[in-house]
């Protein structure tokens, strides 16, 4: 910090130093373009013809003239001296590029002080995102090849595929401990790629906001209209293939309520999906894809639709099926009786039900606290080392020894390159 | 081909076969505006590139975002060019428009008439009067002055700011004025073509005005288009070009754009990201179809129906080319163009670099070439009024074997000159008269009776000056006949008969009594003076000698005076029969009017004249060297510039210049092989000898330098150019003297074609072919009007400005753009990465992970504003470069933007794209993976990482800098929350719930943290531990302390060797008074002294078929 001050105070100086010195030099100027006009005019004042007299102002001024013409650009000699004048550049110290700068360098002092505060402010952070990770309790459970009957375990494509069989599942889950309401209910995916380009692109969102757009369904094929050319809403692979899956709970034989309040984005039912857009000739083509919407309820009451229509980034996901309101105990066991609907049998998909619990930093996931812990880490190692290069091999910065053409002859650098 | 003109014929067919005087500058018109426009633009590689990508961007299948995000962007950047392109245009169009409709004098039909310039054809007679524009190129045929003389100024046509004398052709001489309007006749001259010097044409006028012969017309006889008339009442004129046909119009033209060596290396890299590009998409479009065919058919949900169109197999790769597109910066043309014209403003703007004496502050007029100034390799400079300041003052002479001026240093104080003078001693009076008349220069009376001078060349002006302070006045001048008068009384008229065309300045003059100066009589006593400037007394010697002459005396004056580094003159006369001027005068108008090579020829007539002629003396002027110049190029050459000094001087002030400023070094440290021989086997015996000492010497640290002049260069350049390229290539430095223009221009390609990267410097007009042909041009404005400097590059008052420019200009710039290109490549890279890892765990079908709005924001606003105020960066301050110049060779071996650096910043955009995507969908898994929240998490790590990146890079912060870099970082965060606070938008709401999100700033920090972490350590450890020179350099300059006592280690013991060189000159009393013996160094001299044609002319034309004539080429 002193050093900067004394080199602003340097500067000052200068600076100040070079104004006078520009007015000498301007004042220089007309001395001598003066001298230059009276070395051309010669004088001669013998001659009795001749009046005697010193060059006079005119003179002077018209050879300024010319002279000044000699820097033009092209122009044309009369508009000359105008063009000097503003062509003189304007002095400021952007455009003398001497704006004042800091002009920080990588001193050792400095990076090792700064690894270390990054690693002592990453250690910390890294711990609680950890232990608010921990935190969460989560029960994961994959039902896909569970609930096949033993008969179609080779089959299961059939047996997802035919409308007779039954499809109805039940599964016990023990909870480990104690959850706090609310207890979220996320079904996952697994290989299910809902960011696939043909997939992502198949949707409507001026259709699912109004219904003026209901016959926009460009974007939607290849489910985009009816046999008989009509639109369907909503339209495009999105919808169509809406997760069909029903999860029903009870503990101690009492049904729990799943609440479906607010797992849709409140945004999206009031912005993208519109009150008075009801399901139209949906699901009513040949094939099948995943659930049948109530034509009688609008689009923006669908939440499951809604949070279906969020696709997801990566090709496994967990997606919001509703909440329970109720405290879970440990080791309360939960009886779960499924709709096994959705066919991920023919891509090998898993399906997972998941209820969880959910802290500052989300749902269950480590991966932020590790690698805070991580880098932390790595920064203070890299402290360390320096650190100790910097004291087993001292090194002095700014050392002139390092400078090759000190020792060797000019010039020679550049036919080593 | 030749073109007829016919005088004042309004039926004339041939009015309709040449165009008619609308002058048009103008690219375009309205109609053609937007397709030439867009043509010119699309010509372009990057622009079709970018076009193609547009383009099929509008194929709805295959796009992955919306075709907006570049044609937004694209269009932006064609409708700023086209703009620009529209306002210059205009601008032009407006001048063009004043021109056109200024009103002229012409003769319509037997009447004078005023109509608009625009309507003059060829053939019009057309009247001027004084300091009227030419609206076209006239040949005059009548003029107030009874002499048919009229004056012009010539400062648009060729930047020089005298006035000019033209005369009208001998036929029209004498023709009543009144009568001038009812002249006809024919012209027969050339096609149109740009050279302003030439004009080889016949006129023949027909009955009443009938002259019995063809009457040769010259370019004297010319009065061209932009020209001003000065000092003359009236003059009527012929057009014969008119329009763009004119001299002016066909040199116009816009020069070759020049390339810079950095743009060449960015566009190589352009190329190479380009051929990653397609092999990226072809892996990624074989693995697309591929995982089509195996895993997404087995996807109900996709639907892909089994069936395609027959381009199925081209959609994938297609996809992903226009995903990758971006990897291609859109924005790096208009950044540097932006950038570069900042650069040219910062030279334009350096106050240090303003010449006070004149006023004249540095100019850039090519903006496009700033960073080739930091790479170059070779300086090939001019001498006169480059390295010297070109004011000439007349110090010595020598008279009939008498040495005036020695002891005061001053001949003008000399008393035993100016008794001599006052004694009328026939010698000195000659000598004298010699002096004031022998030259161009106008005198022109001032209203108070100042006698002012207008001289062509400087050395004239000396010359003249003088003669009248000699007592030898030249009081008017009225076209051929002079007054002069010595000692206030004995007024004597001469008059000008010829200027001998040999390029030496001869002139045939005769003295004439004062009654008959009106009067065109033939008949008077033929006493014709030979004047003679130049090194005259050389061609007595070699050439003619002259017995009973004391030429030994004028040998040895030319010879003392060239050790003192002054120019000398020779003067010479001689005294002429009458028939002997008659029968000369014959074969001298036979050949001025031939219209083939005329030049020639009459110079071969003019050489009979040539012959016994008697010296009167040598003069002597000196010419300083110019400030700051050893300085200058002592410091230039250690910053590993090679200097090559090509004037067309003599040997012996070539070296005593050279020596005198830090061109070579003294002996023992330096050492100056010479190059010369009269015949050719000499030339190459004495040049093989050279060769072998250099390729022997250059493992020596030793200065060695060869000297080659004109004539044994001619014999090398034509012969042995292969191992002259290999001297060429081992010596730091040369020295060519006698060269001419073209040989200068050789050099420069010779160089060039070695791929060093030259500049050359000049001032004068022999300069310009030199300086456009190097890749930088740099002209003084100096004395010798502006040819040079409305030709280069770069303008600049004084020669020690090249330091400032090639060391803080050129430096900075490289390093600037060398950062901003690399980090252009590096941004669009690390988003483009992005892109692909995300295909990979998209299935490969070419999703984009982004929205079409944050792309084309990314690629043309996040990311191009921070980096835009890196042209503010200076990684070592001026002071410290100027210490170390050795510090630029990191800019002339391009150390800073090569493949090796670029692979850096590849490698480091690669890292990050890895850290960016791996931490954002870890960050943002399972529930929290909504597509439009992991992209803006993923878009917010590129951005902060910009951030850091840029800080890291930047050396040096100013208040600018801050606001660029963390403004930037905030309009982003303001941009997305205003574009999630719109419903329609895809964004809507995101921006707002990931800021308040905990895991979304702890995610950033932690991206920020491990991407910049291993880059600060790496950059930390190689800063330290392995630094480059520029690093130690900041080092040093931020830490204070040893900078000081680094300045001194260098040593300097030139000084002290020069006392015992026997180089050396022994009497200079200080080093920055040289002096320099003059030479034709500029074709001003050459052709103020009547020729007005440049000699090298011939050379191009290899014409040498007579020995003589072909080595007067030579030494001019």
């Amino acid at each position: 910090m002193k050093n900067r001050k004394k080199e602003s105070k340097l500067k000052k100086k200068i600076l100040k130093k070079q104004k006078s010195t520009r007015e000498k030099k301007i004042y220089y100027l007309t001395y001598t373009t003066q001298k230059i006009t009276l070395k051309h005019t010669y004088y001669y004042s013998v001659v009795p013809f001749f009046e005697l007299k010193f060059s006079s102002p005119v003179v002077v001024k018209m050879r300024g003239a010319t002279s000044s013409g000699g820097s033009g650009d092209g122009g044309m000699a009369d508009s000359a001296p105008a063009k000097r004048n503003s062509r003189k550049p304007q002095y400021s110290r952007f455009t003398q590029q001497e704006l004042p700068a800091c002009k920080p360098i990588l001193t050792p002092g400095w990076v090792i002080a700064t690894f270390v505060g990054v690693g002592i402010i990453f250690i910390p952070i890294g711990l609680i995102a950890l232990f608010a990770s921990e935190h969460v309790v989560e029960i994961v459970d994959r039902y896909d090849k569970d609930c096949i009957p033993p008969n179609y375990s080779n089959a299961s494509l059939q047996y997802i595929q035919s409308s007779k069989t039954n499809k109805t599942c039940t599964r016990t889950l023990t909870v480990p401990k104690q959850m706090k309401s609310p207890v979220f209910i996320y079904y996952e995916l697994d290989n299910f790629y809902q960011n696939h380009r043909r997939y992502v692109k198949s949707r409507s969102d001026k259709q699912l906001r109004s219904k003026a757009g209901e016959s926009d369904t460009d974007n939607c094929k290849p489910e985009a209209v009816t046999s008989t050319n009509a639109p369907i809403v909503p339209c495009g692979l999105v919808a169509w293939s809406l997760f069909n899956d029903t999860y029903g709970f009870s503990l101690k034989n009492k049904a729990l309520d799943v609440s479906k309040k607010n797992i849709a984005w409140k945004s999206d039912q009031d912005y993208k999906f519109g009150s008075d857009v009801y399901p139209k000739n949906f699901q009513s083509g040949g094939l099948i894809g995943g659930a049948k919407l109530n034509s009688s309820i609008p689009l923006s009451e669908q939440v499951d639709l809604i949070v279906w229509m969020r696709t997801a980034a990566l090709s496994t996901f967990r997606k919001l099926y509703g909440r329970i309101e109720v405290d879970l105990e440990a080791n309360d066991i939960i009886t779960v009786t499924i709709q096994n609907n959705y066919n991920t049998y023919s891509f090998g998909g898993k399906k997972k039900l998941v209820l969880s619990t959910t802290s500052w930093i989300g749902g269950k996931n480590d991966f932020l606290g590790r690698a805070y812990l991580t880098v932390g880490g790595l920064c203070l190692f890299l402290a360390v080392s320096f650190l100790l290069v910097y004291v087993i091999k001292p090194r002095p910065l700014g050392d002139p020894a390092y400078l090759s053409w000190n020792k060797n002859p000019t010039g020679q650098m550049s036919w080593n390159s | 081909m030749k073109r007829f003109v016919y005088i004042n014929d309004d039926e004339s067919p041939t009015q309709e076969l040449y165009c008619d005087n609308r002058i048009s500058n103008r690219k375009y018109t309205l109609l053609n505006f937007l397709p030439k426009n867009l043509w010119e633009q699309f010509s372009r590689f990057m622009n079709q590139y970018f076009l193609l990508i547009a383009c099929l961007q509008l194929w709805s299948l295959i796009t992955p975002v919306n075709p907006a995000s570049t044609w937004g962007p694209l269009i932006f950047i064609f409708a700023v060019s086209a703009t620009k392109e529209a306002w210059d245009d205009y601008n032009r169009y407006l001048s063009d428009k004043k021109a056109n409709e200024k009103e002229v004098w012409v003769v319509r039909k037997g009447i004078k008439k005023h109509i608009q310039a625009q309507d003059i054809h060829v053939g019009n007679i057309v009247w001027l009067r004084e300091n009227d524009e030419v609206p076209c190129d006239l040949v005059l045929i009548g003029t107030s002055d009874p002499q048919g003389l009229c004056y012009v100024e010539t400062a648009a046509l060729d930047g020089e700011t005298d006035l000019k004398t033209r005369v009208i052709p001998s036929a029209c001489m004498g023709i009543d004025s009144e009568l001038l309007h009812k002249i006809k006749g024919v012209v027969e001259c050339p096609n149109p073509d740009k050279d302003i010097r030439r004009f080889d044409a016949n006129l023949r006028l027909f009955p009443p005005f009938i002259d019995n012969d063809v009457c040769p017309l010259t370019i004297k006889n010319t009065i061209l288009q932009s020209c001003y008339l000065r000092n003359t009442e009236w003059v009527c004129g012929v057009a014969v070009y008119t329009g763009n046909e004119t001299k002016l119009g066909m040199s116009r033209g816009v020069p070759e754009p020049k390339l810079t060596a950095m743009d060449a290396m960015i566009d190589k890299l352009t190329g190479a990201i380009f051929v990653f590009q397609i092999v990226v998409v072809i892996v990624l479009g074989i693995a697309g179809n591929v995982w089509k065919d195996t895993e997404a058919r087995k996807k109900w949900y996709v639907l892909y129906p089994n069936e395609g169109p027959w381009y199925e197999l081209l959609v994938i790769p297609l996809r992903f080319e226009l995903l990758c597109s971006i990897m291609i910066p859109i924005s790096i043309k208009v950044s540097l163009d932006l950038v570069k014209s900042l650069y040219a403003k910062f030279i334009d703007w350096d106050a240090e670099m303003i010449d006070y004496e004149t006023g004249c502050p540095s100019h850039a007029t090519n903006t496009a070439i700033s960073e080739d100034l930091g790479q170059v390799e070779y300086i090939l400079t001019d001498k006169t009024g480059t390295l010297t300041e070109n004011k000439m003052v007349f110090r010595r002479c020598c008279i009939s074997g008498i040495f005036y001026g020695n002891e005061s240093g001053n001949a003008l104080k000399d008393a035993q000159l100016l008794n001599a003078v006052a004694s009328g001693s026939t010698d000195v009076i000659r000598f004298l008269t010699v002096m004031a008349i022998c030259n161009t220069v106008i005198p022109v009376q001032s209203k108070t009776g100042a006698i002012l001078y207008k001289a062509q060349s400087q050395d004239e002006d000396a010359l003249v000056q003088a003669a009248a302070k000699l007592h030898m006045v030249l009081f008017n001048r009225s076209g051929n006949i002079l007054d002069t008068m010595l000692l206030y009384f004995i007024m004597k008229c001469w008059r000008l008969w010829s200027s001998l065309l040999t390029g030496k300045g001869c002139q045939l003059w005769s003295e004439i009594a004062r009654m008959e100066r009106l009067s065109f009589c033939q008949k008077e006593r033929m006493k014709l003076f030979f004047l003679m400037l130049l090194q005259l007394l050389e061609y007595l010697l070699m050439d003619q000698p002259i017995p009973g002459q004391q030429t030994r005396t004028f040998s040895e004056a030319v010879e003392q005076y060239a050790q003192l580094g002054l120019r000398t003159l020779c003067l010479a006369w001689r005294e002429l029969k009458e028939d002997e001027y008659h029968e000369w005068y014959l074969m001298f108008r036979e050949a001025s009017s031939t219209l083939v090579d005329r030049e020639w020829r009459i110079a071969e007539v003019c050489q009979r004249l040539e012959h016994d002629l008697e010296v009167l003396g040598v003069t002597a002027i000196e010419d300083r060297l110019q400030d700051g110049v050893p300085e200058t190029i002592e410091t230039l050459r250690k910053a590993g510039i090679n200097f090559w000094m090509l004037t067309g001087d003599k040997q012996n002030t070539a070296i005593q210049i050279a020596l005198s400023c830090n061109f070579i070094s003294p002996e023992p440290k330096g050492q100056l092989l010479l190059i010369d021989g009269k015949t050719e086997d000499e030339v190459s015996r004495s040049f093989e000898r050279v060769l072998l000492t250099m390729r022997i010497t250059t493992s020596e640290p030793k200065d060695v330098a060869f000297v080659v002049d004109g004539w044994a260069l001619e014999i090398l350049l034509k012969h042995y150019r292969k191992a002259f390229t290999e001297l060429a290539i081992l010596s730091r430095t040369a020295i060519c003297c006698r060269v001419t223009p073209s040989q200068k221009a050789q050099l420069v390609e010779l160089l060039k074609s070695c791929d060093y990267r030259t500049l050359a410097i000049g001032d004068g007009g022999n300069d310009v072919r030199m300086i456009q042909q190097a890749a930088i041009g740099v002209g003084i404005s100096g004395r010798e009007g502006l040819q040079a400097a409305r030709a280069a590059d770069y303008s600049i008052g004084k020669f020690r400005f090249l330091k400032r420019l090639i060391l803080v200009h050129g430096r900075y710039s490289y390093n600037r753009t060398a950062f901003l290109s690399q980090y252009s490549f590096y941004k669009s890279l690390l988003i483009c990465f992005i892109q692909i890892f995300f295909s990979f765990i998209s299935g490969v079908s070419g999703t984009s992970l982004f929205n079409s709005v944050s792309l084309m924001a990314y690629n043309v606003f996040y990311t191009s504003i921070p980096v835009l105020v890196s042209v503010l960066d200076k990684d070592l301050s001026e002071e410290m470069v100027m210490q170390h110049p050795q510090i630029l060779f990191y800019c002339q071996a391009g150390r800073l933007l090569n493949p090796s650096t670029f692979a850096g910043w590849f490698g480091r955009s690669l890292f990050h794209a890895i850290v960016v995507f791996i931490i954002s969908i870890n960050a943002y898994a399972y529930e929290k993976s909504e597509m439009e929240e992991v992209a803006m998490m993923a878009l917010s790590g590129c951005i902060w990482l910009q951030a850091f990146v840029v800080t890291l890079e930047t050396n040096s912060f100013t208040i600018l800098q801050h606001l660029a870099i963390w403004g930037n970082l905030i309009a982003f965060y303001v941009i997305n929350w205003i574009v999630s606070s719109i419903p329609s938008s895809g964004m809507y709401t995101i921006m707002f719930r990931l800021c308040r999100q905990p895991t979304y700033w702890i995610t950033v920090f932690l991206i920020v943290a491990a991407g910049m972490g291993p880059i600060l350590a790496l950059k930390y450890f190689r800063y330290t531990y392995r630094p480059s020179k520029i690093n130690t350099l900041q080092q040093a300059e931020r830490l204070g302390g040893p900078i000081l006592s680094l300045g001194n280690i260098e040593p300097q013991p030139r000084s002290l060797e020069k006392e015992v060189s026997p180089l050396s000159i022994t009497q200079p009393k200080n080093r920055s008074l040289v002096y320099e013996p003059l030479l034709s160094d500029s074709p001003n001299t050459r052709r103020s002294l009547g020729s007005g044609t440049p000699f090298d002319f011939f050379q191009s034309q290899s014409r040498s078929s007579s020995s003589s004539y072909s080595r007067n080429c030579k030494d001019n």
